[in-house]
Formats: C-alpha cells, structure tokens, sequence
C-alpha cells in the first residue's frame, strides 16, 4: 500500500499504479520485440497481482484493442495487410468471439473459471513454446549448415477445400473456409483467456495458410483490432467485467514500452532470442500445471453468485 | 484527524446534555455516515461514539450489504486440483464485525448471544439449496468464515470499546481497502448482567465516489454504451501512439 495506489473501480480492488505502468510497459517491450500482442503474459500477471481473473481477462482485451490499433497503422502504411483475408478471419472471429463471452459466462456460473483460463493458457502455451523452439532450432541449424530451402507451395488437403478465392496481397489461391475457421478459432480464445491470438493466428497464417511473412503480422493485428473490441464489448455487456481504468494505465505504459520494444526488436532480433523467448513460455505453461497438481493450501474458495 | 476531534467534541456534549434525558438508556452515533470510496482510497475508519446510562456492557454489530455466495471445494481430479462440491449460502453480510468492549464470553452467556444474533457463530447463513447436508454445509460455513475473516472481512474485536469514565464509550471502526461498497447497519446494543438492555441502529453508507463511482454506475447501468466507450478510448489511445512513427 502506498500513495500511489490506485482504486480500480470494477476490479474493487486498489493497485499501485508503478506496478500496473510497468507490467504495461514489460508487456508493451515483448510486443515490440517479438511482434506479438503479449495479452497472453498480460493477462496471467494481472492475476497474480490481485486482479480477480474475470476482470483480467476482459481488461486484457481491452487493452489489446488500444495496443492492436497501434500496430495495424503502422502495417498498413507499408501496405502490409491483406484486407480480404483479415475480413473473412473476422467474419469467423466474430462468431467464435460470441461463443466465447457466453462460454465465459457458463464457466463462472459453475465455478470453473480458474480452471479452465488455467488449463487453456498451460495447453497454448505449450503448444507455441514447442512449435518456436523446433522452428527456431531448426532455422539456427539451417543457417549453421547453409543451405536447403523448403518447397515453396506443398499441396496438402487444406488446398482442396472448396469457395477457392484469390488473395492478392497473399499471392494464394485457397479457401476461404480456412481464414474463417481460424478467426473462430482466435475468436473463442480471445473470449475466454483474453489474448488477442497473435501467437496462435501468426504461426497458422505462416505455417497453415502459407501467406508471406510480410503480410502476417498486420493483417494479423488489422483482424485482432476487431475481435478484441467485439470481446470487449461483449464482455462489458453480459460479465461487466472491463475494468476501464486498469485499461488506460496498462495502455499508457504499453504505448511507452513498445516504442523501446520496437527499437531494441530492430538491434536484436534474431534466432537465439526466440530460443530465449520459446524456453520461458515453456517454463510459464509448466507453472501453471504444476498449481494446478499441488494440492492447495486452502481447498475452500468463494465465488459470490450474480443476480 | 479533525474529524475524531469532532467526534470527541459530539461525544462530550453528549455527557453534558445526558442528565436532561435520563430516561434514554443508550445514545450512540457515528462519525461519519458516509465513506466515500475515491482513486486513492486505501482503507478508512469511522468513530463510533455514544454515552450509556448506568452500567453496562457495549457491543456494537457491523453488517455490510447481503449477497449469496458459492463456496467450492476442490477435489484431487485426474491428476489435478478443480473445483468439485459447492454449497451457496443466501443473504451473506459482505461485511460483518463484532466490536465489544471485552470478551463477548464474558457479556453475556451463549444463549443470549444467539438469542440477538451476536457474533458470527451466530450468524445467519443458510444454504440455498435445502438438501445440503447439515454437516457438509458445515464444513463449507467454516471455510467461508474463515476467508471472510483472513480478507478482514469478517471479525470479531473484544477490547475495541473504549470507555471514558464510566457512561461514555467510543470504537474505531476500521474498514479495508477492498470494502464492498453499498449500506450498512450498525447495530450498538447495551447489554447489563447479560442481557439487552436497549439497542439502537444506525445506517452507514459506504459507496463509491466522484469518477470511480460515475464509471461503475456507467458500467452497470449502460453496459453498452460503457462497453463501446471503452472500445473506442482504447483504440483513440492506440491511433495517438502510432502518431509520432508516422514519418519514420
């Protein structure tokens, strides 16, 4: 407790603002870095600062609104978004958003919110920390080795899917199912566990869709903008769960961190910071299992029931 | 601290104008009626005072708003620790505190505090649904006493009644940070030979104020329109950062 402590008037509880100006500035540094929203540390450090976890999560994607926008205009004037593909993916974002606010409000009501969020973030989590650390062992030895590059169109079962569209900025040719499937996909996450889905959209449109690297990140956060204001306003609808104030402060720090994460990004990015980045995903996911296999000190928890 | 030095003064002439009402067993009063919650609220306390007439004991009943609240148990699952069993207890105190000038053992025999509801093993707490058993509803009221009382929330605090002389007492009522916010009642009983003598009830009003409170109103009262604002201030703070990069 100190005279920097702020009241946060949906959360009901009072945080230091140095606190909250920092994790915003941390998280806004790794998403300049790394290229990826952050709300997936974002969200699990509110929690463990004293955020009650429904707010957290509606607060976190919030912000990622504000920190989206920001990034998307910078992608879009290089011309680095493919408004098409970033249109269907919102399109199927949507849907899975609304799935998701109301698959929020099931969770809480039989108490299993913790779980879940827990749960959730420990399996993505992995999944990613795993696909970075193979992707980016592999490009350390292939830059070692010197040589072989991949086929560049492999045809898999992905391209016979059927309502084929041309993607001009993407330079494909493919279904518009699969943008759709996966911004349902982000869209359902973003709902319950309060991440954009940087993470999970960026691998995907790289590794599933085969677009161009330059295109990814923007038209990425060009869709995020969309399905984290829509999460928002869901969220603030039917949990009045977004904790404005919390928003402004993280936004604030995260505005600041980013501009440094962006220049630090310039000087070092590079395979061995995504080996650093991969292994501490990892190490947060093993967290998160290994809570949930202690046996807690206190088996008892309470969870006030709405009106 | 101008407003404890108020309360002494009230309290003060409270003794001088008691030998004109005699009759009136207790008087007591708060300090304030109304906490208001600001940006940098951190906890505060409000006096209670009052004067008695003749002897007595002062035990003095705080309960905060009542509100259902679910207590789960977690059970060893697969491996993992998840919610299992849940009882939900109606009409919970958010808020409930005992203030006394000593032992409530000592004031009055357990009958009596059951009898007026004294103490929170006293309290009230049924569970919504009639089929829980008693002993397992058991278990679950101990754990939601339990964390009320390690949020500060629940309390029981014997020796907090200070009497001045032997007709005037005051207590520092001292509320959390984290206070649930709606009204309250105090309760201030006089209790002779271990039974009630006289009662008196007093609201306290615990709300939030200035902009918290206009944004949480906002909040639940226009949830769209809050969830739009919020969208579209979050997104204006974005636009205004990625103003200086725009020649880069």
């Amino acid at each position: 407790m100190g005279i920097l402590d702020i009241y946060l008037p949906i959360a009901g509880v009072s945080l230091d603002v140095i606190a909250l100006l920092a994790l915003g500035t941390a998280v806004g540094v790794l998403s300049g870095v790394f290229g990826v929203g952050g709300g997936f540390l974002l969200t699990p450090l509110l929690i463990f600062i004293g955020v009650p976890p429904a707010v957290a999560v509606a607060s976190s994607a919030n912000q990622l609104v504000g920190a989206s926008v920001s990034g998307a205009i910078a992608h879009w004037r290089r011309g680095n978004i493919d408004f098409l593909m970033g249109g269907l993916m919102l399109l199927g974002g949507f849907g899975g958003s609304a799935l998701g606010v109301w698959l929020f409000a099931l969770l809480r009501r039989i108490g299993q919110v913790e779980l879940f969020v827990s749960l959730g973030y420990a399996l993505i989590l992995t999944l990613l920390g795993a696909l970075m650390l193979i992707e980016s062992t592999r490009s350390l030895l292939r830059r070692r080795r010197g040589g072989m590059r991949r086929k560049l169109h492999q045809h898999t079962w992905l391209h016979g899917l059927p309502l084929k569209l041309r993607f001009r900025r993407s330079k494909l040719y493919t279904s518009a199912l699969l943008p759709v499937f996966l911004g349902f996909c982000v869209g359902v996450l973003s709902a319950v566990l309060g991440v954009g889905g940087g993470f999970v959209m960026v691998p995907a449109m790289i590794y599933l869709l085969r677009m161009p690297t330059a295109v990814v990140p923007g038209t990425s956060l060009f869709q995020i903008i969309f399905v984290t204001a829509a999460v928002t306003f869901l969220q603030a609808l039917e949990n009045n769960t977004v904790d404005a104030v919390l928003t402004m402060v993280l936004l604030v720090g995260g505005v600041v961190g980013a501009q440094f994460g962006t220049r630090w990004g310039a000087k070092l990015r590079g395979e061995e910071l995504r080996v650093l980045l991969a292994l501490v995903v990892l190490a947060v996911a093993a967290k998160l299992v290994f809570d949930l296999t202690v046996k807690p000190d206190d088996l008892f928890s309470l969870g006030t029931i709405d009106a | 601290m101008s407003r404890i030095r108020r309360a002494l003064l009230a309290l003060a002439l409270i003794g001088l104008a008691l030998p004109a009402r005699a009759e009136q067993p207790l008087l007591a009063d708060l300090s304030g009626h109304l906490i208001a919650i600001t940006t940098g609220f951190t906890g505060t306390s409000v006096v209670l005072f009052g004067a008695t007439e003749g002897p007595g004991d002062i035990v003095a009943i705080v309960r905060g708003p009542e509100r259902d609240v679910a207590v789960w148990e977690k059970r060893h699952f697969a491996g993992l620790w998840i919610n299992g069993a849940s009882v939900t207890f109606a009409g919970v105190p958010s808020y409930y505190a005992v203030f006394s000038n000593r032992k409530l053992d000592d004031i009055a025999p357990p009958s009596a505090q059951a009898l007026s509801q004294i103490g929170i093993a006293n309290l009230h707490l049924d569970s919504l649904d009639p089929e829980t058993k008693p002993d397992a509803a058991t278990a679950f009221r101990a754990a939601l006493v339990a964390q009320q009382k390690a949020a500060h929330l629940f309390g029981e605090y014997p020796g907090s009644v200070a009497f001045l002389g032997e007709r005037l007492f005051r207590a520092t009522l001292d509320f959390p940070a984290d206070v649930p916010t709606g009204n309250y009642l105090v309760e201030v009983l006089l209790i002779r030979d271990g039974k009630v003598v006289s009662g008196q009830t007093t609201p306290l009003v615990i709300s939030e104020s200035g902009v918290n409170a206009d944004l949480y109103e906002f909040a639940m009262n226009n949830a769209a329109l809050y969830g739009l604002a919020a969208v579209l201030i979050a997104a204006l703070l974005g636009w205004l950062a990625s103003l200086p990069f725009r020649d880069a």
